[in-house]
């Protein structure tokens, strides 16, 4: 919802609530916010609970200004530390069952095309790696083969943060954590491989190291989401706890990792292509 | 369905969806005002006249004897245009799951599944009443323990009574084609807003041909308004408050205890205030035969109607028997009930269930209001049906121990 939909009368204005005129007069409500403006304008996310430190929170605070129309998004997520935040945005938050984000996601964003033809709304699954691909794994994997038409966006720390610091099946072979006391056996699932067997039309891998690439990645998913179906986007944003990184080395373990295993990588369609080819000249020409 | 989607899907560009060409009426006219056609077709059959009638915006499906043949029904229904979006789902976690997510987009929606798959989706099922999704499912009862079997048996129903969740209990085809239609007005109430459940015994109904009255299929009930309801649909349309309506409230601390318990008491209060609306849409909680007799047999399901022959063939002999009905599993009909066995000295109970659910269910109701003997039985289960003289011979017991 944004002033674009809703119109009220001069004299009820100062009735809404101060935070919806701000997300509206200072706000990314009915306009896009650049990250390199941060800190200047009233965000999505502002309070919230996480660790000090936490790169999964500056994901989740970048992911916010990347979505292109916030004033007509639903996020759904499910157990995990990223609902901690998520759930205090200024966006309306699901919060299922754990591990039933995108057969709730199918149904909302299913619901949401018949209830409203003519205004997009966008649906975004935000949860951890256990939360999708461990518990959650079927119902992902069959929104992905349905192609139903929302993003789902992976807070990739390798571990259950959540419950303590369990080992799950985007841990790292080898790494000692709870339930894996001699290691992991397995190899760390490759996700972004069965995201491609799905045949989805946007697929990025991204670690929060430069800011504007991850608005901008998170933004292009949703606006393909948007039109063609499924997206993906997988994020490395570690646990600085379960991991003892201390708390002033997160970034520089989130660059190492970038370097090492997780370097940055889109794999787009060829209609996604030309399609977010003509909506970023678009923007680009508005700019100038 | 977009027209769009419907071309993409085969449609001709001229195609207008049956749906839209029905008459929208009121609950009023299409439950007692409209004339009625009498057919002889099996509950499945009767589901999907019902489901034709119902308005339905998204039903989601996934097969399971003996319900597959509902959900397929229901496929058809999508393309006529009766119903506006269809898909099978992954497996019952899954549909019960998209089935909150539509519910709360705002939309009408339905599913049906049959024992297993009932326990399947059950985690999610019974976070529903929770998050205050108005939406229907058909429950066809069958065996759920092993050894497994697909035959006819209700013990699933005792895992719906303690959620939150509207339950009401088929007796027969026709039962079959009206309660889902109330239902769905029902969990739609305002002061509601919750999901609701219409079982029905598997095979004996489901699958068996018996007498429906229905109205044409020209009309159909209102639409669900999506703005109507006791929490905002998830439709981003309302100002932000930076607390969510699904709020995270996991974190033990004193506020978070308050805030389930308050929630959960909303929850069953507002089970409690359907109560008017079913009383109006059923024509009651209960249907209740022979009042003032000193034997009655309190039931629901199929086995109301072995009870109604028991009934009948006492009759026959000069004995006048009692017979309460049970439409209505969730509001539970207390006052309805110990009203009707007020003058009752013995009560037979007869289930299709090894729990005796409805046996306990009824005595922590009458404990204290009935000085009748209530009987522990008589029930079958695992496909098992219950003869009438079975009922006979456990009323002749009840008669020797209590004369």
């Amino acid at each position: 919802m944004s002033l674009e939909t809703l119109r009220p009368s001069p004299a009820l204005k100062e009735f809404l609530p101060i935070e919806y005129k701000d997300l509206v007069e200072h706000g990314p409500y009915g306009k896009n916010k650049k990250v390199s403006d941060m800190g200047q304008f009233k965000e999505v996310l502002e309070e919230h609970p996480m660790c000090a430190g936490c790169a999964m929170t500056l994901f989740i605070r970048l992911m916010f200004i990347g979505l292109p129309c916030p004033e007509h998004t639903v996020m759904v997520g499910t157990a995990g530390c990223g609902r901690l935040a998520i759930s205090q945005a200024s966006v309306p938050f699901i919060y299922g069952n754990y591990g039933d984000t995108n057969a709730v996601a199918s149904g909302l964003k299913r619901g949401l095309e018949l209830r409203f033809p003519n205004q997009p709304k966008d649906v975004v699954v935000a949860c951890g790696d256990g939360g999708l691909v461990d518990i959650g794994f079927q119902g992902l994997m069959h929104s992905w083969f349905r192609h139903e038409k929302f993003t789902t966006i992976m807070l990739d720390n390798e571990v259950y943060g959540n419950t303590g610091g369990q080992e799950s099946g985007m841990t790292n072979q080898g790494k000692v954590l709870k339930m894996a006391p001699r290691g992991k056996k397995d190899e760390k699932m490759d996700v972004i491989g069965l995201a491609k067997v799905a045949k989805l039309d946007y697929i990025a891998r991204v670690v929060p190291t430069n800011p504007a690439r991850v608005a901008r990645t998170v933004r292009r998913a949703v606006l393909v989401a948007r039109e063609f179906g499924s997206t993906y986007v997988q994020a490395y944003t570690s646990c600085n706890i379960e991991y003892s990184i201390p708390t002033p080395d997160v970034m520089k373990d989130a660059f190492e990792v970038e370097n090492e295993r997780y370097g940055f990588e889109e794999i787009i369609s060829d209609r996604a292509k030309a399609y977010l080819q003509e909506i970023e000249k678009k923007d680009k020409k508005a700019k100038k | 369905m977009s027209n769009l989607t419907a071309q993409a899907e085969g449609k001709p560009k001229d195609w207008v969806p049956k749906g839209d060409l029905q008459k929208v009426v009121t609950p009023e006219q299409m439950f007692f005002e409209l004339p009625r056609e009498k057919l002889f077709i099996t509950g499945s059959e009767a589901a999907r006249e019902a489901i034709r009638r119902a308005n339905v915006d998204v039903a989601i499906s996934y097969p399971i004897t003996p319900q597959s043949e509902t959900m397929q029904q229901a496929g058809y229904l999508y393309d006529d245009g009766y119903i506006k979006e269809y898909y099978r789902g992954e497996e019952e976690i899954g549909v019960m799951s998209a089935m909150s997510g539509a519910s709360r987009a705002g939309v009408r929606c339905l599913t049906a599944t049959a024992g297993p798959g009932l326990m399947r989706g059950l985690e999610a099922i019974s976070s529903w009443p929770g998050a205050r999704v108005p939406l229907v499912l058909l429950d066809m009862c069958r065996v759920i323990n092993t050894p497994l079997a697909i035959q006819p048996d209700n013990i699933e129903m005792s895992f719906l009574l303690n959620t939150g969740l509207l339950v009401l209990h088929a007796e027969n085809q026709q039962d079959f084609y009206d309660y889902p239609l109330a239902a769905f007005m029902v969990s739609e109430e305002v002061d509601v807003t919750l999901p609701a459940v219409v079982s029905t015994d598997g095979f004996f109904v489901t699958h068996a041909r018996g007498p429906v009255e229905i109205p044409s299929e020209e009309y159909k009930l209102p639409p669900r308004d999506g703005w109507r309801s006791a929490v905002p649909a998830m439709d981003n349309e309302n100002p932000p408050a930076r607390l969510s309506r699904d709020a995270p409230i996991q974190k033990s601390n004193f506020i978070s205890y308050h805030m389930h318990a308050s929630w959960q008491q909303e929850v069953f209060a507002a089970v409690e205030r359907s109560a008017k609306y079913f009383r109006k849409y059923l024509n009651g909680l209960v249907e209740v035969i022979n009042p003032g007799a000193e034997d009655f047999i309190i039931a629901s399901g199929s086995a109301v109607s072995q009870a109604r022959e028991a009934v009948r063939q006492e009759g026959e002999n000069g004995r006048t028997v009692g017979l309460v009905k049970v439409k209505c599993l969730r509001p539970f009909p207390k006052a309805e009930i110990i009203e009707a066995v007020k003058d009752a000295k013995r009560i037979l109970i007869p289930e299709f269930n090894q729990a005796g659910w409805m046996q306990k269910e009824v005595c922590s109701v009458l404990y204290g209001r009935s000085k009748a003997i209530i009987s522990d039985g008589p029930r079958v289960f695992g496909g098992m049906t219950m003869p009438t003289e079975m009922i006979l011979e456990w009323l002749e017991e009840a008669r020797k121990r209590t004369p």
